[in-house]
């Protein structure tokens, strides 16, 4: 102890050499290994883990990218064609990064849903949660500067749009709008800086991913009935159990991948950002890449410039108040009949704003827009906060083991009226 | 499936069946791990090769690859300097002087031995890529004002490589003769590097 040497439990001397000094095998070994980890997880767990892995493989894929592409208006469009015809394997490369940004997306919507529904957000999770929210945001500015790097028409007028959003705020807007330009449009010195930043922001989210696995860490992970782990016998170590879902879950989630890259890589993409930008003409139809759609449909819900841009960023920074605004103390949805029809009601809100934001601002798109958009908020600021006052949650099993280890059957009386149900 | 379900009269039962099944899981449980192992040595080769592959030269800089020189303005005893893959080349029209030096030599007294005629298609034509076999600076002698060492032909200014008429390494660090590129005479007049 006198020499300040960490007490390995690893036996091969040279791991054991390293541990000592920099105790980074124990840290996994305790992290990863025998973390103690809940009994009763379903596939929605395995989300966390394929965010991670394509997080990783968005790097890989971007940082091959960086070594061919060229940021600058006259060879940046050039520069992305020549990946895709003469760098060996850059078709592979590009398609695999512009499809796995669309991957990421649906698997960071999953993650975030499987939040919402078992109240993974609650306490003691809340700043794992905020966390999240935080690299949701990076990864919206991150996915977003990059769709401009290839500077196809979509690319410009996207880079537009999104840039002259901040132009709703009163006074300074404009002067802002220019700083973010660094001229009096979108131009090569904005290019130059969204690389620079699409480059950066990754390796940020790498940072607050640390965050967020160290927040979980300490609290432990939710699980399917929103209850503690009492004990031993509820929970099973992280490894062999979890490394190996997981990685049933990776096979499953790489088939769809490759499916979507090598027989349909331009599904998801828009044709008209394989014409080159010009900055003199608009496309008839303009529209971001589909994961922005549900805030893109609530920008143009409102009739109003400011207004539209206040709700749009506000329908993603609510999430960070949900801990507080959600006053249930039951956190899965499996015991609260009606908060489980109310987020059932948000999603398909969610998914109606999604649809209206790919269709033109007119008539019916709208008005469905409106009301998706008054559901979007009304779950948060006024049926979560009320439920939580008013809703009858169905009683809490007493532990996780004692479904299982009781034979599965209905749960004893005496158990089911017990468990930590709200005061 | 019946038979192997059925105890055998003779057929080891017990502790014994116990420890032979352990034996067999055993085996099976190595097979696994080989199998394992192998899938993830494989995967893992096949998805770092087209990242390893994307930095080789892509099919733009290999369609550079070639490049055709019009030899009509070279007068004799003057050179020019050509561009291949990006490396200079260099193109002489050697004087009749020049080339009966370079022949004169005996082979014993090259570092690295090879003859005048091993060297050129045409005796009038040196062509030579313009890169020091030490350590890659251009060596000095295509103009007529540069320094060309003590053998009338380079002369490398970094560390003092010493060429001859043929382009030999004749004193100094550099270990080899300056290398001949691979070229075709598409003309009397014109060639083809590459
Ligand atoms: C959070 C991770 C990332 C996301 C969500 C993301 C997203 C995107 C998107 C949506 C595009 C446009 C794709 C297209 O239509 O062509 C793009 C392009 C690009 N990204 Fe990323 N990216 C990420 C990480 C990175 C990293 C770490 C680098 C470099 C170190 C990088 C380098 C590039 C380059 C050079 C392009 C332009 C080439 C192209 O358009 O295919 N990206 N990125
Ligand atoms: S590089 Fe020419 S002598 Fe060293």
């Amino acid at each position: 102890m006198a020499s300040g040497l960490h007490q390995s439990e690893f036996t091969n001397p040279v791991v054991r050499w390293i541990d000592a000094r920099l105790p980074v095998f124990t840290m996994m070994q305790k992290e990863y290994g025998t973390f103690p980890t809940p009994r009763n997880f379903n596939y929605l767990w395995n989300f966390g883990a394929l965010a991670m892995v394509t997080l990783l493989i968005m790097i890989a894929t971007g940082v091959f990218l960086a070594m061919h592409y060229t940021p600058h208006v006259n060879h940046a469009f050039d520069s992305v064609e020549r990946i895709m015809r003469d760098v060996n394997y850059g078709w592979l490369l590009r398609y695999v990064h512009a499809n796995g940004a669309s991957m990421f997306f649906i698997v960071v919507y999953v993650h975030i849903w499987r939040g919402l529904y078992y109240g993974s957000y609650k306490a003691p999770r809340e700043l794992l949660w905020m966390l999240g929210v935080v690299i949701f945001l990076l990864m919206m500015a991150t996915a977003f500067m990059g769709y401009v790097l290839p500077w196809g028409q979509m690319s410009f007028w996207g880079a537009t749009v999104i840039t002259n959003l901040f132009s709703a705020i009163p006074l300074v807007g404009d002067s802002i709008v220019t700083w973010l330009w660094g001229g009096f449009s979108v131009d090569n010195p904005t290019l130059n800086r969204f690389f620079s930043l699409h480059y950066l922001l990754p390796f940020v989210i790498v940072g607050v991913v640390f965050l967020h696995i160290a927040a979980l860490h300490v609290t432990g992970s939710n699980n399917p009935l929103g209850i503690d782990p009492k004990g031993p016998q509820d929970t099973v170590p992280f490894h062999p159990y979890y490394t190996a879902k997981d990685s049933v879950g990776l096979v499953a989630y790489f088939l769809v991948f490759a499916v979507l890259v090598f027989f349909f890589p331009n599904l998801l993409g828009h044709p008209d950002n394989y014409i080159p930008a010009d900055p003199l003409v608009t496309p008839a139809h303009i529209v971001p890449e589909w994961y922005f759609l549900p805030y893109y449909a609530i920008l143009r819900a409102v009739p109003d410039k400011l207004g539209g841009v206040v709700l749009m960023f506000g329908s993603i920074l609510i999430l960070f108040f949900l801990p507080w605004l959600d006053t249930s103390p039951v956190r899965s949805m499996r015991f609260r009949p009606i908060a489980r029809i109310a987020l059932f009601l948000w999603t398909v809100s969610f998914f109606v704003l999604l649809y209206c934001g790919a269709k033109p601002p007119e008539g019916i798109y709208v008005w469905l827009s409106r009301f998706g958009t008054a559901y979007y908020f009304a779950y948060f600021l006024v049926i979560l906060p009320l439920l939580g006052r008013f809703e009858r949650t169905l009683p809490l099993p007493e532990s996780i083991s004692r479904p299982v280890l009781r034979g599965g059957g209905p749960l004893p009386a005496g158990a089911a009226a017990k468990p930590m149900e709200k005061a | 499936m019946a038979e192997t379900l059925a105890t055998q009269p003779g057929a080891p039962h017990g502790a014994e069946a116990h420890r032979a099944a352990a034996a067999a899981g055993g085996k099976r449980r190595d097979f696994l791990k080989l199998v394992t192992a192998g899938f993830a040595v494989v995967g893992t080769g096949a998805i770092a090769w087209p990242f390893i592959h994307s930095m080789n030269p892509s099919r733009d800089v290999l369609a550079l690859s070639t490049t055709e020189v019009d030899l009509s303005p070279i007068q004799v005893g003057q050179a020019v300097t050509v561009v291949w893959r990006g490396k200079p080349v260099f193109v002489r029209r050697r004087t009749e002087q020049e080339i009966a030096a370079a022949r004169a030599v005996s082979l014993s007294e090259l570092r690295d031995p090879q003859t005048d005629e091993q060297r050129v298609i045409r005796p009038e034509w040196l062509v030579m890529i313009g890169v020091c076999t030490h350590l890659g600076c251009v060596p000095l002698g295509q103009k007529p004002t540069d320094p060309k060492g003590e053998y009338g032909g380079w002369f490398c200014p970094c560390h003092g490589s010493h060429y001859d008429t043929s382009g030999r390494i004749r004193r100094g660090p550099a270990p080899s003769n300056l290398a001949v590129p691979p070229y075709a005479f598409t003309s009397d007049t014109q060639i083809r590097i590459g």
